[in-house]
């Protein structure tokens, strides 16, 4: 059965119709959906403030690929894994990650599950979703969800891993060994390529000759499925079809789901230098957020106060969050020591134990008492 | 002679080799019309077309076995890896082919390629952006490791390094891309690999470190003065094939020496001029050799200011080798 396709799938039309398409959701899920899309772009705006105001290093926008993190997280249970990229905000806040959590890594304070150790957006959570540390090393996740997969499989769970990545990420090596992999064992894993058009600077065109992403899975024996990524259902029924049949044992599905990152890379990058600007004129046309606010409005399920009402109120939420994660001071020095291995090993704690010494021989207030604590 | 910083003195250098040699290429992940993250290789692709300065595919394995390739047939690849922390999907192509295709082949294949590289801490990257991994690319026989500190040598060493007939790794010390600046001659100049610079002179203790730990230690350098020390910076540039009979003297002349680096201490390159000296120079020493490093951690985020080997503790290093 060849299950690839090569159009795109949609669902939600110009004009919020979807031409009978029955989303099997209730009211409550409809608008738990809407306002996971709304905590991205605010976590988002927030986070380009607060970045741009020197109070955090760095974030990553996600502003325009909120209808795919949505779409495929509302795939998942609770009990399946996330394997995610760093632009995947709306798959932990969907999940109901809160969002003072994610700020506490923004930060990098003595709050933030990863103890300060990571860069902003390497989130890492166990609860409410395994939604796995995220490296920055391009591609490396990818086998290590076909690996757990595999696992899952071996003990008769049926548990599915999503591993999230972008156009760049299936050039690297992981894709491939991890596609090939999943090929050959039929691990219950998603694969989702999220096309945003770009890696960094580089467009689809340098990183690819095959006829876009999805088409990649046939070689290794997978269907390969388009979808657009700005349709919030569209996504959202491919990725349940890829998760039925993964925890039915029918094996792993690549995903393409086509969208376009409406900001740069990371607040590092200006991709005026090298976006026309054309394709942020035709995205902007195709935004997710007011694509699916049609269909809620068509629905009869949102109108402009409610709309403004819930905007307001996912802002604040973000605000206060943000200012919380302010007030946390930076995590203890010994967190430089600490977690390299289960047990501290004895040259590992005397350099721990320099570095308080050194602090108190030369007055260092980060040293606090003076006492190295592991 | 023009005033630049050592990102741009960088640029000029492989501006003047891709004038000077139409075989020259520039590659890697941003570098054409983006000129790189941090701007390196800006306007070249503008400059020399997309045939000497282009883009490639998001595979460090790719870039380095193409170059590989291109440099068997008659180019002289310089690849660019975006991080050093991204380098290690090429580690393969690295350590088992371009440095030991010399050897296997008897001479008959050669890979003269340039690997440029930014390296280190100091730019809140966390685990993965601030990385200094030099020690993994030191064991590995048939490599050369180049790491320049000023904006002079990074132009000379690059030159050299692309004009070289063997495989260099070029490590860039971020932390210093702008924040150094410094004279550097028009044209094209090299500064030999495999030579030492005296960074500062002095005669009680000498401290040697490389890329972004030496405007450390000639600050620490220079606040020992006030307390009396006297101390010699030498600047190694070339970790493989180091200079080894210059270490030694140096060593010799003061008996007191410190090591300074920001990657790992545990089988770091303090660990190789620590057992170099004791072997051939134990009799001159007055003092252990002391080594200031990273930390045998992975390097952290909010902390790193506390990771990073800072002046206060290559003074304090200093002092107790002065007055050991
Ligand atoms: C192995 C590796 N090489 C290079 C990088 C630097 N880098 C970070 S993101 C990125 C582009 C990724 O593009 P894509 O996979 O399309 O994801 P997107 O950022 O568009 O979501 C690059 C080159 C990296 N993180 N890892
Ligand atoms: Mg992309």
């Amino acid at each position: 059965m060849n299950l690839t396709t090569t159009q795109p799938l949609q669902v939600i039309q110009p004009d919020g119709g979807v031409n009978g398409y029955d989303p099997k959701l209730s009211e409550a899920e409809l608008l738990h959906c809407y306002r996971a899309m709304l905590l991205v772009r605010a976590f988002d705006a927030i986070c380009l403030k607060l970045q741009r105001s020197g109070r955090i290093g760095f974030s990553i926008p996600n502003e325009g690929i909120e209808a795919t993190q949505v779409g495929a997280a509302s795939a998942l249970k609770k009990s399946d894994w996330i394997f995610p990229s760093y632009r995947d905000f709306g798959m932990a806040l969907y999940h109901g990650v809160p969002a003072l959590e994610m700020m506490h890594n923004m930060f990098g304070n003595a709050q933030d599950g990863a103890k300060g150790r990571q860069m902003p957006v390497h989130f890492s959570f166990v609860q409410p979703i395994h939604f796995v540390s995220i490296s920055s090393p391009i591609g490396t996740h990818i086998p290590q969800a076909v690996g757990a997969a595999h696992a899952a499989k071996l003990r008769g769970e049926d548990t599915v891993f999503l591993a999230s990545f972008g156009d760049g990420g299936t050039s690297s090596l992981g894709f491939h060994s991890g596609l090939n992999f999943a090929g050959v064992w039929k691990s219950p894993v998603v694969f989702l390529c999220q096309n945003n058009g770009w890696a960094i600077s580089c467009p689809v065109e340098e990183q690819t000759a095959s006829d876009g992403f999805a088409i990649k899975g046939e070689a290794y024996g997978i269907p390969g499925v388009v979808v657009d990524g700005n349709d919030l259902f569209a996504v959202r029924k491919v990725t349940l079809e890829a998760v039925v049949r993964a925890r039915a044992g029918g094996g792993p599905t690549l995903i393409e789901a086509q969208t376009f990152r409406m900001g740069g890379h990371s607040t590092s990058d200006d991709p005026k230098r090298y976006v026309p600007p054309e394709q942020f004129e035709y995205w902007k046309k195709r935004d997710p957020l007011a694509r699916f606010e049609k269909y809620l409005e068509a629905a009869g399920l949102l109108n402009a106060a409610k709309s403004e009402a819930l905007r307001k109120e996912v802002e604040a939420e973000i605000a206060a969050a943000a200012r919380a994660a302010e007030q946390v001071g930076p995590p203890g020095l010994e967190t430089v020591f600490s977690d390299v291995y289960a047990e501290i090993p004895t040259h590992i704690r005397k350099q721990g134990e320099g570095l308080f010494d050194l602090g108190r021989r030369r007055g260092d207030a980060h040293a606090g008492d003076g006492k190295f604590p592991l | 002679m023009a005033n630049l910083t050592l990102l741009q003195a960088i640029n000029d250098g492989l501006r003047t080799a891709m004038k000077d040699d139409p075989s020259v290429l520039v590659f890697g992940e941003d570098v054409g019309k983006k000129g790189g993250v941090f701007l390196a290789t800006e306007n070249l692709q503008r400059d020399f077309g997309a045939n000497r300065c282009f883009d490639t595919p998001l595979s460090e394995d790719g870039i380095v076995g193409c170059a590989i390739g291109m440099a068997m047939n008659g180019l002289r690849p310089v690849a660019e890896i975006q991080f050093q922390d991204f380098i290690f999907p090429a580690f393969d192509q690295i350590v088992s082919e371009a440095a030991k295709l010399r050897y296997r082949s008897g001479g008959q294949y050669t890979a003269p390629l340039v690997i440029r590289t930014p390296y280190g801490g100091g730019i809140r990257g966390g685990l993965y952006h601030s990385q200094s991994g030099e020690a993994y690319f030191c064991h590995t026989p048939g490599l050369k490791v180049v790491v320049p500190s000023t904006p002079h040598d990074a132009k000379g060493l690059l030159l050299a390094a692309i004009a070289d007939p063997d495989p260099v790794l070029f490590l860039e010390p971020k932390a210093l891309y702008r924040s150094v600046k410094g004279e550097v001659p028009e044209g094209n100049y090299k500064v030999p690999l495999s030579t030492l610079r005296e960074a500062r002179a002095g005669t009680q203790v000498t401290v040697f470190c490389y890329g972004a730990m030496v405007p450390v230690t000639l600050k620490a350098a220079e606040e020992a003065a006030a307390s009396g020390i006297d101390t010699r910076v030498i600047d190694l540039r070339t970790l493989l094939p180091l200079d080894e009979e210059g270490v030694l003297e140096h060593a010799k002349s003061t008996g007191r020496v410190v090591v300074v680096h920001e990657a790992p201490r545990f089988c770091g390159f303090g660990a190789e001029i620590s057992a170099l000296i004791a072997e051939h120079a134990i009799e001159y020493m007055e003092a252990p050799v002391v080594r200031v490093t990273g930390f045998d951690t992975p390097f952290p985020n909010t902390l790193e200011h506390h990771y990073l080997p800072d002046h206060r503790r290559v003074l304090d290093a200093l002092e107790r080798v002065a007055h050991f």
